[in-house]
């Protein structure tokens, strides 16, 4: 690290933290619905970076709408439409669970191969539908620009904002789990599915519907992802690797896990990237993941739940 | 002499299988197509190789491995870095900054053999190499796992990610790899010129015998008491661990067995094909596979050679013409093979063709013994 005064690094090191931060919160985001659906359901979601992408087009064709037809309201549609990414992942995971998944949970490495063809099927209709090139959404002037606590320093404002969503809805995500009554039966049939069956709730329909719920958080990541990256037909795909680690590495149902294991992940991977080659610096941080999974391989923190 | 037949051949049906499959790698493709085509159907039976460590590890193992292109890889880069050695010579890299080493290492401003490099120098250490390194790998990584109990969907999920790793390290390190690239313009093995159709023959030849060799291997693994301990072991784990047998080390010796298979077929791809790049280790092409192995039918050796040689016809065949509907197709495919049948061709095998083709057996047997005649024009 020659070459750099003690300065120079504090500031690099805000910096790169702070890109380090919107990494953080789309993987956060991408895994807190992956982690929901494999802690419950023992079901991997290959397709689950199609989700993202689905919302990352809803976000890009509500720009396009709005900047056609209602220019007057652009600094408002990013709001509603990250709302609606919520919806449209949800209702397409709805009807991946109702028309595949149901019919292979006994069968969970099946499903790994069966999702993996969904993706590649949505990745086609994207493809088809908005062509293979890589769009980026208009954003709404208040997301532009930077902040400057110092002149050294540059933090640019998406990445907060970007961060501010992750960790609303990782509140929501908790609140709902904790203190909802539909919380309660999701954790109910997390824990013993048979019992959670035998008093009455319908854990058919749970499942569905966390595995929705899981899609439709995927889809609010790729409305975040528009404001650092633009979209293409297999951007979501790109995340898919790191998000399981992201699952696996933080112990698989446990929300502070997912975030702790999103964190470090993130970080590392943004500050070994300044000071390795791009490339070097993610293999140096998957790699370290590895070989700690392989000494301890039920992640950070361990889940009580967690069966093979 | 019984043994073999019994074991090796897998008796009278196994070897019968055995017999199509010989002739049809060995005599109707070279006799059907030509130099071009039999090359490419060449590189679909190295895909095979990993199709056929698949059916051991996933089919009876219960280990679906996401990694399988990285021991292909692996074996291919052996392959290719003894071959790259061979081709840059000092005098045909005189106009070299630095003679004598790879040109993408030149490319790079890399002034001196790496040292990882100089052993691969000599064949012999290459072809050891080519099965060793990916068995060492492939045990380092079963061993940590499965030691701890860790399977199941964990465990794809980590051989998935070190293929990601090991993709973007490989095409990272371009003055040690080649990069994206990979290794290129692979003229001679000890003098002998790998590019001429005679020898591309010849090494469709080994291909074929090869893989037949390995599928006799692996019948012979399977018709041991291992092989049924092997089954026991992917319905029931619990029960064989309970019955005192160390079921991690079970796992380990397949998944190593696995990954050497693949690594002989990316060997021979190299070989065959003339180059090796990265875009053979990824993510992508290591699911890829095994698709080959479930249309094959997973449970099936055979099925697994024909169902990668019907998966890249197909690919060929409609990226040529349709490349956007390839994807749709490949998706439905697993989705497919998962949902209805998942057995592959080798179930829809036994479930329709079956009884058909023992009922003309059985008429041809009828015929073919004079007393009978009578009956059988009875029955025709």
């Amino acid at each position: 690290m020659g070459g750099y005064s003690i300065s120079d690094l504090w500031s690099i090191l805000v910096m790169q933290g702070f890109s380090g931060l919107s990494l953080f919160s789309v993987l956060l985001l991408m895994a807190l619905g992956l982690a929901i659906i494999f802690g419950q359901m023992g079901v991997i979601n290959m397709a689950h970076g199609e989700f993202m992408t689905i919302g990352a087009y809803t976000i890009y064709m509500f720009s396009k709408v709005t900047q056609q037809y209602f220019p007057s309201l652009m600094p408002y549609y990013f709001v509603v439409a990250i709302f609606a990414a919520f919806g449209i992942a949800f209702a397409a995971g709805y009807l991946v669970e109702f028309l595949l998944i149901r019919h292979l949970y006994k069968r969970p490495l099946d499903t790994l191969l069966a999702t993996w063809g969904l993706s590649l099927i949505m990745q086609q209709i994207f493809r088809t539908v908005f062509g293979a090139r890589e769009v980026s959404a208009t954003l709404p002037d208040w997301l532009m620009g930077a902040w400057k606590p110092t002149p050294d320093i540059d933090i640019p404002l998406n990445g907060l904002f970007v961060m501010a969503i992750s960790l609303v809805v990782t509140a929501a995500v908790v609140l709902f789990l904790y203190r909802s009554s539909w919380g309660l039966k999701v954790r109910a049939t997390t824990q013993n599915r048979i019992m959670a069956g035998s008093v009455g709730i319908n854990t058919k329909k749970i499942d569905r519907v966390t595995f929705a719920m899981g899609c439709g958080i995927a889809g609010i990541a790729g409305a975040t992802f528009t404001t650092i990256a633009s979209t293409g037909p297999t951007s979501g795909s790109l995340y898919i690797v790191d998000t399981f680690l992201v699952v696996v590495f933080g112990g698989a149902g446990s929300v502070i896990g997912t975030v702790a294991s999103a964190f470090s992940i993130a970080q590392a991977q943004s500050i070994l990237t300044f000071f390795l080659t791009n490339a070097m610096g993610k293999v140096v941080t998957l790699m370290t993941i590895i070989i700690i999974l392989m000494i301890r391989p039920e992640g950070l923190f361990r889940s009580k739940v967690r069966k093979h | 002499m019984n043994t073999f037949y019994t074991r090796w051949l897998g008796g009278k049906k196994g070897a019968i299988e055995l017999a199509v499959l010989a002739v049809f790698i060995l005599v109707v493709m070279p006799l059907w197509l030509d130099i071009f085509r039999l090359n490419l159907v060449g590189k679909y039976l190295t895909y095979a190789f990993a199709a056929v460590g698949l059916v051991m590890v996933w089919g009876y193992g219960g280990i679906l491995s996401l990694g399988q292109g990285v021991f292909f890889g692996i074996g291919g880069y052996c392959m290719a870095m003894f071959l790259k050695l061979e081709a840059s010579d000092p005098i045909s890299t005189a106009h070299q900054t630095t003679p004598g080493i790879p040109d993408f290492m030149d490319w790079n401003q890399i002034t001196h053999l790496p040292l990882i490099w100089e052993p691969f120098h000599s064949l012999t250490f290459s072809l050891f190499a080519v099965i060793l390194v990916p068995i060492l790998l492939a045990y380092i990584i079963s061993t940590a796992m499965f030691k701890r109990r860790v399977g199941g969907v964990y465990f794809s999920i980590i051989t998935q990610a070190i293929a990601a790793i090991l993709t973007i390290l490989v095409v990272g390190q371009q003055g040690l790899t080649g990069g994206i690239n990979g290794i290129t313009d692979l003229k001679t093995i000890h003098g002998w010129n790998i590019n001429t159709d005679s020898a591309k023959y010849i090494l469709y030849f080994t291909s074929g015998i090869l893989l037949l060799g390995v599928i006799m291997l692996c019948r012979f693994i399977l018709s041991s008491k291992f092989g049924r301990l092997l089954l026991a072991m992917r319905d029931k784990e619990d029960r064989v661990r309970f019955s005192g047998y160390d079921v991690a080390n079970f796992k380990i010796f397949t998944f190593s067995v696995g990954a050497a298979i693949s690594a002989i077929g990316g060997a021979m791809f190299t070989l065959q094909v003339g180059f090796m790049s990265p875009s053979l280790i990824g993510i992508v092409p290591s699911i890829e596979m095994v698709i080959f192995a479930a249309i094959g039918g997973r449970m099936s050796l055979i099925g697994a050679v024909y169902g990668t040689l019907l998966v890249n016809y197909g690919k060929s065949a409609f990226s040529e013409s349709f490349p956007s509907l390839w994807l749709f197709l490949m998706g439905s495919m697993f989705i497919g093979v998962v949902m209805f049948f998942p057995n592959g061709l080798a179930g829809l095998y036994d479930v329709y063709m079956k009884k058909w083709v023992e009922k003309l057996a059985m008429k041809v047997k009828k015929i073919a013994v004079p007393g009978k005649l009578n009956s059988v024009k009875t029955e025709l």
